[in-house]
């Protein structure tokens, strides 16, 4: 398995103030990485370290294979960037807009193809003052796409999306994901995480809570939900074994010749364990 | 180089597409020639000893570097910083260098063209000569491009949203365009306001582009004019060194 971005005990301060107060993780190449956290905990500067947009104070990073900070122009061009807010020409076309970034690199993507991955077909050749939130942030993803590049960021890439485009983003994600580019995503929505990610790591005041698959993070809080109606009562149980309890429960129900209404198990999702990590369900930090 | 080009063709795609800017910029210099000269163009301007017309499209070209290079560019910058797009621009593998360059090269040849557009108008509608020292005309106007465009590098940093920069700037170049001889020969100015004037680079860039294209004198004749333009051309770019930034202000 190749390494496409380490970081070892990374740390960034601003005057006083510590953003990042010492941070490990490994994103293998070709997977999804998805970095959580509320408003504040360190996201956007972890990313623009790794984008070699910012310097960090300290400690040891590579990310294919060089460190951001003295990366040079090939380096760039293997790399794309979405950042957290739209950065676009409001006067040219989304087809005028890929035209003019596909000339920065040395081998970039069709112009129709990138306009096809994201979707903008119809719009290609509008004003981008005139596109929707949703347009526009689809054009950032084709920008950070039209380099061909081995690796993405995508710093919170569907805020202010409606579910469909929500939707759209993240099939264009997978699309992404299986051609083998690495996506290093911040998000602060749990089901796009669970969704998309590979790995997470859950960020909270500069430091990183939990890390892990979305299927550990929630496989680590041991109760399961059982819930169902009985004699018209809802009923709640949390159990650490799930598989006897149920079995307990549905025999005892065949016995009296009764049904268990409304019958409903699960597992915690990633946000109760995300709100728990936490520590808040206001995300302010 | 192919980088370059490739820069200066899409600056030249965004300067024309921003209607607004273009005509703020570009057309507004021709369009007071075309007004101003009307009005006073056939008069003659005695402490200068030359016909309106004459003074006018050397104040115009004046007038034409203030609003491209200084606050056009300017305002571009800031707009441009604003909207997260220089940004992007340093995520991609196009070096500051060669983006930079390719901004200022642009407006040279939209300058270039304005001040060219500006002599053919004085030629045909109001009897000026075309002026006779090629050259040194050239000179000035590359002088002035560099120069005004280091100060709308400059003030770029000191404009913090994109909202206010048009108001921000044009503040700024207006009143200087208006008190630097280029609608009205400064000589005439009270005690305090001739001493504004004296102050500010446009009054002496106009001089000399005055000079060269009027009276037809060799560009480094009028080299202590020259001097005090590249000051302030210094100036701007040590404000650029200190305040250019590429990511928005509220970021």
């Amino acid at each position: 398995m190749t390494i496409a971005v380490s970081v070892r005990d990374l740390r960034k301060s601003y005057g006083e103030f510590e953003a990042v107060k010492g941070i490990d993780f490994e994103i293998a190449a070709g997977q999804v990485f998805g970095l959580l956290g509320p408003n504040g905990a360190g996201k956007t500067t972890t990313v623009e370290i790794l984008e070699g947009y910012r310097n960090r104070s300290s400690g040891d990073i590579s990310v294919l294979g060089e460190d951001p900070q003295h990366a040079g122009q090939a380096w760039r061009s293997r790399i794309g960037v979405v950042l957290q807010s739209s950065s676009l020409y409001p006067n040219l076309t989304p087809r005028e807009s890929l035209r003019v970034f596909a000339g920065y690199y040395a081998t970039p993507r069709p112009v129709d193809e990138v306009i096809e991955i994201v979707g903008l077909g119809e719009k290609a050749d509008a004003r981008v003052r005139t596109l929707s939130g949703g347009q526009k942030r689809r054009l950032d993803l084709g920008l950070a796409l039209i380099g061909n590049p081995d690796m993405i960021f995508l710093d919170e890439p569907t805020t202010g999306f409606d579910p469909g485009a929500r939707r759209a983003a993240w099939e264009t994600i997978r699309n992404l994901r299986s051609l083998g580019t690495t996506i290093l995503l911040t998000t602060h929505y749990l089901d796009e995480a669970e969704q998309l990610a590979d790995q997470v790591a859950v960020l909270r005041g500069g430091v990183i809570v939990r890390a892990g698959s979305p299927a550990e993070l929630t496989g680590g809080a041991s109760e399961t939900e059982i819930r169902y109606r009985q004699a018209g009562e809802e009923i709640l149980e949390r159990t650490t074994d799930p598989t006897r309890r149920l079995h307990e429960l549905t025999s005892a129900a065949l016995e009296r010749g009764e049904v268990l209404d409304g019958i409903e198990v699960r597992r915690p999702t990633l946000e109760e364990v995300y709100l728990e990590l936490t520590g808040s369900e206001t995300g302010a930090e | 180089m192919k980088l370059f080009v490739h820069q200066l063709r899409t600056e030249q795609l965004l300067f024309w597409r921003n209607r607004e800017a273009a005509f703020f910029t570009f057309f507004l210099p021709v369009i007071f020639f075309l007004i101003f000269g009307a009005i006073y163009g056939d008069t003659d301007i005695s402490s200068e000893h030359i016909k309106g017309s004459y003074f006018l499209e050397a104040g115009m070209i004046g007038y034409g570097v203030a609003s491209t290079c200084f606050a056009g560019l300017g305002i571009t910058l800031v707009v441009r910083r604003e909207l997260g797009i220089l940004k992007r621009v340093r995520t991609t593998p196009l070096t500051p260098l060669t983006y930079l360059s390719a901004v200022l090269g642009s407006i040279f040849i939209v300058f270039l063209f304005e001040a060219a557009l500006i002599i053919l108008i004085g030629r045909v509608l109001f009897g000026v000569p075309f002026p006779t020292q090629a050259f040194s005309v050239l000179v000035v106007l590359l002088i002035g491009a560099v120069c005004f465009a280091a100060m709308g590098l400059g003030i770029s940093g000191f404009v913090r949203s994109a909202e206010g920069s048009s108001a921000a700037i044009n503040a700024v170049y207006l009143p200087m365009a208006i008190i630097s001889g280029t609608f009205f020969t400064p000589k005439g100015y009270p005690t305090f306001l001739k001493v504004i004037a004296d102050a500010l680079p446009l009054t002496h860039y106009t001089k000399v582009t005055r000079d060269v294209m009027v009276h037809g004198v060799h560009v480094w004749s009028d080299w202590k004019q020259l001097l005090v333009v590249l000051a302030w051309g210094i100036a701007g770019m040590l404000a650029a060194l200190k305040l250019f930034r590429w990511q928005p202000r509220e970021a």
